[in-house]
């Protein structure tokens, strides 16, 4: 399996942006999410949405060039592509809940083979609220979750969370530096694995039960 | 009417007590001389409705800081630590809301309607004392109007009436604060005179605006 922090990063970024199709509504949730604009194939046009208020969210502007009024939803200097369109917050979440967002990709704390997700507090530790995570996570039409496999050793991928949940039964899609899982009606099933991997290495790694795909490929990364 | 007042005669409206709607996203379209205004003053026990707490020394993060709230309806904290500590030392009484559910309350209660119904939330914490309906099979969330004694916001240009333009990621919040007040502020970056903001693109009219400040 792969041991390189940096290689495990770039194998779940480069994985998610092929899950990206041409014309898609995306938005990137903070942190290894964000990565995911710098892999995106080419030929496929996709445009950003920013829950601070705008579609069209463009690269990080060189220093200097900021504009002190575009900022990200990280409170980040950001940048517009032509055709981008600013908005208020009830337009912004208009577009998140009511079904107008093809794909959202956000980080986790545990996922399991339910499609729950837990990725806003650890009771008594880390309460820093939820944001627009809960809305992404019901309105989006697909919701993929891009975190490394495991925490400090721990599993993350759960028969079921024990963290509070952040939505029941929405997440579709798992990429890791291990494997790319899909939620069914029939369980959590791995799809595709990793280079330099073994499926037993991941059911080692993984608490939740695996159904292993069939047709199993190699994740191409 | 003369809306335009100087900050000392604007303050006079503001009291210990109140509860306060703030527009801005981690500061950005924040009314930052307001802000500033209120901690000058010294207000005590407001309760705050905004998007977050932004941070120790931006936005409504300086009402934290300095003790000027005593509870926030709030999306997010997490990045004004002092905030986290004030919550764990029940120093600070925090309600947290989804984002998207935060902005509907805050626009049913300036549009008049008794609550909405959404999905977010159900199977989470976020239901805990909250009435759930099922419509044509699909469970939602009664969530109920959030409306303030006063609102504070940002506009990038108003004109002398109060109609406000907002450039680029700073409108955020600050149409909807200013619809669910008793009485609205707001702070212009640049004040121009009636007639210089064309009319197609006021983004919050006139008639929502109570006090220009500049």
């Amino acid at each position: 399996m792969i041991q390189d922090k940096d290689r495990k990063r770039e194998v779940i970024v480069k994985r998610v942006a092929k899950e990206l199709k041409d014309g898609d509504l995306v938005n990137l949730g903070i942190g290894l999410p964000t990565q995911v604009v710098n892999f995106i194939p080419e030929g496929v046009d996709v445009l950003l949405h920013s829950e601070n208020g705008f579609v069209g969210l463009g690269p990080t502007p060189k220093p200097g060039d900021e504009d002190k009024d575009i900022v990200n939803a990280g409170a980040q200097p950001a940048s517009h592509v032509a055709g981008a369109a600013y908005f208020d917050s009830a337009m912004s979440f208009t577009i998140i809940r009511g079904g107008h967002l093809d794909v959202t990709v956000l980080g986790a704390l545990q996922v399991d083979q339910k499609g729950n997700l837990a990725n806003w507090m650890i009771p008594g530790k880390m309460v820093p609220g939820m944001g627009g995570a809960m809305d992404l996570v019901v309105g989006a039409k697909r919701v993929i979750v891009a975190m490394e496999h495991t925490a400090k050793g721990e599993a993350k991928i759960l028969k079921q969370c024990n963290l509070p949940l952040t939505a029941a039964g929405e997440v579709d899609t798992i990429v890791t530096e291990m494997g790319v899982m899909k939620v069914t009606p029939q369980g959590l099933v791995l799809t595709e694995i990793a280079p330099e991997t073994t499926v037993d290495e991941v059911i080692s790694m993984t608490e939740a039960d695996l159904i292993i795909a069939e047709d199993l490929k190699v994740m191409d990364v | 009417m003369n809306k335009i007042k100087t900050l000392d005669q604007a303050l006079d409206y503001i009291k210990d007590g109140m509860t306060i709607a703030v527009g801005g996203f981690l500061g950005v379209g924040t009314p930052e001389k307001l802000i500033d205004a209120v901690v000058a003053k010294g207000v005590k026990n407001i309760t705050l409705i905004c998007n977050d707490t932004a941070f120790p020394d931006k936005g409504v993060g300086k009402w934290v800081v300095n003790k000027n709230v005593s509870k926030v309806i709030i999306s997010h904290i997490g990045t004004n630590p002092e905030s986290g500590r004030q919550m764990n030392a029940g120093e600070l009484e925090v309600e947290l809301v989804p984002q998207g559910t935060l902005a509907e309350r805050v626009r049913a209660a300036g549009a008049g309607l008794g609550g909405v119904l959404t999905p977010t939330g159900i199977g989470t914490i976020v239901e805990q004392g909250k009435q759930k309906l099922t419509i044509e099979g699909k469970d939602y969330l009664l969530e109920l109007p959030l409306k303030a004694d006063v609102a504070l916001i940002k506009g990038s240009i108003v004109d002398k009436k109060g109609n406000a333009y907002y450039n680029k990621s700073t409108r955020n919040f600050n149409t909807l604060m200013a619809t669910a007040a008793d009485l609205v502020i707001i702070e212009a970056e640049k004040l121009v005179e009636v007639g210089e903001i064309d009319p197609t693109d006021v983004m919050t009219p006139s008639i929502f605006v109570d006090v220009i400040v500049e």
